[in-house]
């Protein structure tokens, strides 16, 4: 063991930050406890350290240390989490301590919360289908097992019930294996952290839960460390005791602003709005740990959350993290005020790793093809919703208004559906067969013939003739 | 050997670290940094400090800890071994390193790019005696199926050969002796290196004339690529940039695919190293990873790596170049290339030019693409190689006034304009048509053995654009007044336009048969297209109603036209005849009436 060394010589304090002098033997990222005056003790990271003079960002803040009674200890190691299978169904603080009434934690191992990155070569490439139980997910954009999916919302939308959807519905077909869900709340209210936990409570999956809160009212730099802390439960769940591990790290947003803060303070030069240039990298240190490893039975999938601020799509948050994750379900303002549930904006949202998870013996042959068509045709008929809204639905050919006609249909039976109703995959995919039977065989161009004459005739009989 | 420069840590600032006691040191020396004995490279000297931009996490780094100059410049090996690796942006072969260290990156490893055990089958090509020069072939390896290694003279290295003998050799071993004029004697090996940050010598460059095909139709008929040709494709994320580096590492006619995932993520480089060993190449049949190499430092690992690995990428491709050969470099992608210079640019508190970039940025980004160019090789015998550069460009929100974007078109010849507004409609790849461009578009004829084809197609390449800028005038029009006010001539238009875009342009990557198109393919495919618009015209001349033009059946043929495999590329000249007489039919029922 080495000796911890402590200091009296802070020298400086601003915002998140804390200047401390003639320390030797200080290492660049490790951990640091404050204790102030009244004996209460802080934690810190060292961000630059140049020759006897230390930076240290201070988790919980700032206020209340003060310069001259402030006692510096150098605790000579990363910031770590202690792990042990009992981690399951046990709620920490942002910062890792447990914060519900059970007993201590009696670590295995404690890991640095940065983690490593996962050698390229070793990763096992995504390929098994999670069902969800909603269509929009399921058939047009699905998520497969060690995915980065994340939601894109704006304020006021339901991602807390689409999340929590994910959650209690979230299965691979015909598997029943040891699962976990990892929550990572940063900086969202007590409300919402109830209702998802709630949630958890209801269907009994709170015992297979690790939840990391630190709520609205908590400090804010505390967040910088929160999604890590998660991460690296995951890791540990997915790649030591072999679970398929779903993390939700619910909102990303708060993040961000909480490493904008830390960059403000060092007075670094801003980049976009005020965000530091590493936001790209930073956020791809979080994302990039999801996924799946040669010869490990486990998984991480990861459904980050984020709001985006006045639903700008382009703003560095959602912009950076669309740039890193797997694709993006991102909701629709304009749906959800029609009341379509969960407003899935279909057009933009996206799974990159559809491809390989679906198909015969997968999901079943025709679902490629399927939605294919399914989004060529939404997209026409999606324009030319916006045309009629303009000149009037007279003005539309008869062919167009048919695909007009189509795009309410299907935002009405297809998008919509209930927050508690699990649909098979099967059903969202004949369901797309009996939106597309109000068109000629020879319209479906991105369907393969064969495959029309498979599956169209009996949705045809049901819809009673095109 | 013992004697290496030693100077100590002052400062670490995340990637970056400055030392002391570095007097001496030269900028670009690879140095060692701290116990955990870091890769890091000098960029920065101001007296005897060095600033060290460090390769690997800096956590648990701190001042007092031992920086060793290792005296040379980052540098890259060259030789038998290279097609089918993985390494990382400094070239550390990944693959190795899972057998050591595990599935997760640890720090400090060294590993050499070349492995040193495995023998290879060297087959001299001159004899002893002969005099030699920097570039001059001396002899071959059989390195893959798709791949004979040629063997040559490093830059520098002149005399005369002895001792050259056929045999197995390692990488290290020598295979013969080169006596120079005043006596020097190197040794000549199957390996060499050269530092990544200089371009490698060529005797000169050359215009590139030949078009490097990639069986995507809108890329080969509108906006082809050369050999020797450098291209970009921006756009917003989620468009197609990496979908598209991906086709054309798959498809390309070149010898060589040097693939450098910079800053990019984890899953795409896994894909690549499922899929490539899966996929045959369709012009010799053998599958695509014996013609690959890959370079991956995905966005979570070290940043200054990753400015470095497209160096590290850039300077093999030229190596397989100067063999003579036909290369292709995707680059996915060159912003994180900047940032990552943006990063350590901030860290050693540079002046920013625009959002914060360094303002050498675009030099460094015109240094980069001015590497590729299809050249007269160095050395004997005579030989031509090429090397296209292909650059993603990830610019924020899509915005293409973003530093990287601008740099980046000063530079290129070929400009691949990714659209989100295409993509949201699934119309793949999502290169918008009329804003897209490339210089090279006089070379498409060269692509067929058949000159009046290749005539043809320039025309109908012409012929094609034109309906499709026509359709978007169109489009105005009929959102101002709707449909009703259009001539049949322009209902027309707007229909073959979309048949264009719907039948032609849009090409589905994952589709087997639709992945790639032959250039013999795509003329005729287009020519079918616009076959039916021609015989469209002359049925409205003789009184054919518009509606009953688009609801012939053949409409569905033309559509289906790119699922048809290449061997039975005369299914489409049929369907040709199937329009003629469709159209047929109606001139003859409506001259009944
Ligand atoms: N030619 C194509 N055919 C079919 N699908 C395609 C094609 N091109 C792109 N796509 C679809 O678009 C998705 C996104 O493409 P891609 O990953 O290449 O985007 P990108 O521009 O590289 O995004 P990012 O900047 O975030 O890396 C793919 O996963 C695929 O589903
Ligand atoms: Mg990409």
């Amino acid at each position: 063991m080495r000796s911890v060394k402590e200091y009296q010589t802070v020298t400086n304090i601003q915002g998140p930050l804390m200047m401390v002098e003639m320390v030797d033997e200080a290492k660049f990222g490790h951990i640091v406890d404050i204790e102030l005056a009244d004996g209460s003790i802080r934690h810190g990271q060292i961000l630059q350290v140049e020759n006897d003079k230390v930076l240290v960002q201070v988790f919980e803040g700032t206020s209340g240390i003060d310069v001259k009674r402030s006692t510096v200890r150098f605790l000579a190691k990363p910031l770590e989490l202690g792990v042990s299978p009992d981690i399951l169904g046990r709620v920490f603080s942002g910062l890792g301590v447990p914060k519900d009434d059970g007993p201590s934690i009696i670590p295995t191992n404690r890991l640095d919360i940065n983690g490593q990155p996962i050698n390229p070569y070793a990763r096992d490439y995504p390929n098994e289908f999670i069902q969800t139980g909603i269509s929009t997910i399921d058939g047009l954009n699905p998520l497969v097992r060690g995915q980065k999916l994340p939601i894109f919302s704006g304020s006021g939308l339901p991602h807390d019930d689409l999340t929590a959807q994910f959650a209690r519905q979230a299965t691979v077909l015909g598997k029943g294996e040891d699962f976990a869900v990892v929550f990572a709340a940063m900086g969202i209210t007590f409300e919402a952290a109830q209702f998802f936990i709630d949630d958890l409570h209801n269907t009994g999956a709170i015992e297979r839960a690790v939840m990391f809160i630190n709520l609205a009212n908590e400090p804010a730099i505390e967040r910088i460390a929160t999604p890590r802390f998660a991460l690296t439960a995951a890791e540990y769940l997915a790649f030591e005791l072999d679970m398929h591990v779903l993390v939700i790290l619910n909102d990303m947003t708060n993040y961000c602003e909480a490493l904008r803060e830390i960059s403000a303070a060092r007075k670094e030069v801003p980049g976009r709005r005020g965000y530091p240039g590493y936001l790209y990298t930073d956020l791809a240190t979080i994302y990039e740990r999801a996924g799946r490893i040669k010869g490990k039975k486990g998984s991480i999938t990861m459904v980050p959350v984020l709001t985006m601020p006045e639903d700008d799509k382009t703003h560095p948050v959602p912009d950076l993290t669309g740039y890193i994750t797997e694709g993006q379900v991102i909701l629709s303002r304009s749906l959800h005020r029609q009341g379509v549930a969960p407003p899935v904006d279909v057009l933009p949202s996206l799974s990159r790793l559809k491809d390989k998870g679906i198909g015969k013996n997968k999901t079943r042959e025709d679902h490629a093809d399927l939605y294919n068509q399914l989004y060529a045709a939404y997209a026409r008929g999606k324009e030319m919703q916006e045309l009629a809204t303009i000149m009037g639905e007279a003005a539309l050919s008869d062919e167009d208004r048919k695909y007009m006609k189509f795009a309410n249909a299907f935002e009405a039976r297809y998008i919509s559906q209930d927050y508690y109703e699990n649909r098979t995959v099967q059903q969202t995919l004949d369901l797309g067969w009996e939106l597309l039977s109000m068109f000629e065989n020879a319209e479906l161009k991105r369907i393969d013939v064969k495959l029309i004459e498979k599956y169209m005739p009996k949705f045809r009989q049901k819809a009673g003739g095109a | 050997m013992s004697e290496k420069r030693v100077g100590r840590v002052v400062k670490v600032a995340g990637p970056v670290v400055v030392a002391e006691g570095m007097a001496g040191a030269r900028m670009y020396d690879v140095v060692r940094v701290g116990a955990l004995n870091l890769i890091g490279e000098i960029v920065e000297l101001r007296g005897d400090t060095a600033s060290i931009q460090v390769y690997e996490e800096t956590t648990g780094i701190g001042p007092g800890e031992p920086v060793v100059d290792t005296e040379a410049p980052l540098s890259v090996e060259l030789g038998p071994g290279l097609i089918e690796s993985i390494y990382d942006g400094i070239q550390r072969p990944l693959d190795d390193l899972v057998g050591v260290e595990g599935s997760f990156m640890s720090r400090g490893s060294d590993m050499p790019g070349l492995d040193r055990k495995k023998k290879w089958h060297f087959k001299p090509t001159v004899g002893d005696g002969t005099k030699v020069g920097p570039g001059d072939i001396i002899g071959e390896v059989k390195e893959t199926t798709l791949m004979v290694h040629k063997i040559m003279i490093p830059p520098g290295v002149s005399g005369t050969i002895s001792g050259i003998r056929e045999g197995d050799f390692t990488v290290e071993e020598t295979v013969g002796t080169c006596r120079g004029d005043e006596g020097a004697t190197h040794e000549l090996k199957l390996m060499q290196r050269w530092p990544v940050r200089n371009p490698r010598p060529i005797a000169r460059r050359l215009a590139p004339e030949h078009i490097l095909v990639s069986g995507q139709r809108v890329i080969d008929t509108f906006f082809p690529i050369s050999k020797g040709g450098t291209a970009c494709v921006p756009g917003p994320f989620g468009t197609g940039k990496t979908v598209v580096q991906h086709q054309l590492a798959k498809w390309v006619d070149a010898d060589v695919v040097v693939y450098v995932g910079c800053g990019e993520r984890g899953n795409e480089m896994t894909d690549v190293l499922t899929e490539f060993p899966e996929l045959k190449d369709p012009r010799s049949g053998e599958p695509l990873m014996r013609r690959s190499v890959l370079i991956a430092n995905t966005s979570n690992m070290p940043v200054a790596a990753r400015e470095a690995s497209v160096y590290t990428g850039i300077t093999l491709a030229e190596y397989f170049r100067d063999m003579g050969y036909t290369v292709a470099l995707m680059a996915d992608s060159t912003s994180r290339w900047a940032e990552a210079m943006r990063e350590i640019s901030t860290r050693l508190e540079e002046m920013p030019a625009e959002e914060g970039y360094p303002a050498y940025l675009s030099a460094r980004i015109a240094a980069f693409y001015e590497r590729a160019g299809r050249v007269k090789c160095l050395g004997g015998p005579e030989r031509e190689g090429g090397l296209s550069v292909i650059g993603a460009v990830s610019p924020p929100g899509g915005d293409l006034s973003d530093s990287v974007v601008q740099a980046t078109l000063h530079v290129v010849k070929v400009f691949w304009s990714l659209k989100g507004e295409l993509a949201y409609q699934r119309h793949f790849p999502a290169i918008d048509w009329l804003t897209s461009y490339s210089f090279y578009k006089q070379y498409l004829k060269g692509c067929f053995d058949d000159k009046e084809q290749g005539q043809e197609m320039e025309r109908m390449t012409v012929e094609a654009m034109t309906l499709l800028e026509q359709e978007s005038e169109l489009r105005e029009i009929v959102r101002l007044v709707g449909a009703e006010a259009l001539s049949p001539r322009d209902r027309l238009a707007l229909e073959t336009s979309r048949s264009l875009r719907e039948d032609y342009l849009h090409q589905n990557a994952f589709h087997a048969v639709d992945t790639f198109t032959s250039m013999v393919k795509q003329y005729e495919m287009l020519k079918t297209v616009l076959h039916f618009h021609r015989q469209g015209l002359e049925a409205i001349e003789a009184g054919v109603e518009t509606a009953e033009i688009f609801k012939l059946a053949v409409r569905e043929d033309i559509a289906r036209a790119k699922y048809i495999p290449q061997t039975e590329i005369d299914k489409i000249v049929q369907i040709r005849r199937k329009i003629e007489d469709q159209m047929k039919q109606l001139q003859g029922a409506a001259a009944a009436k």
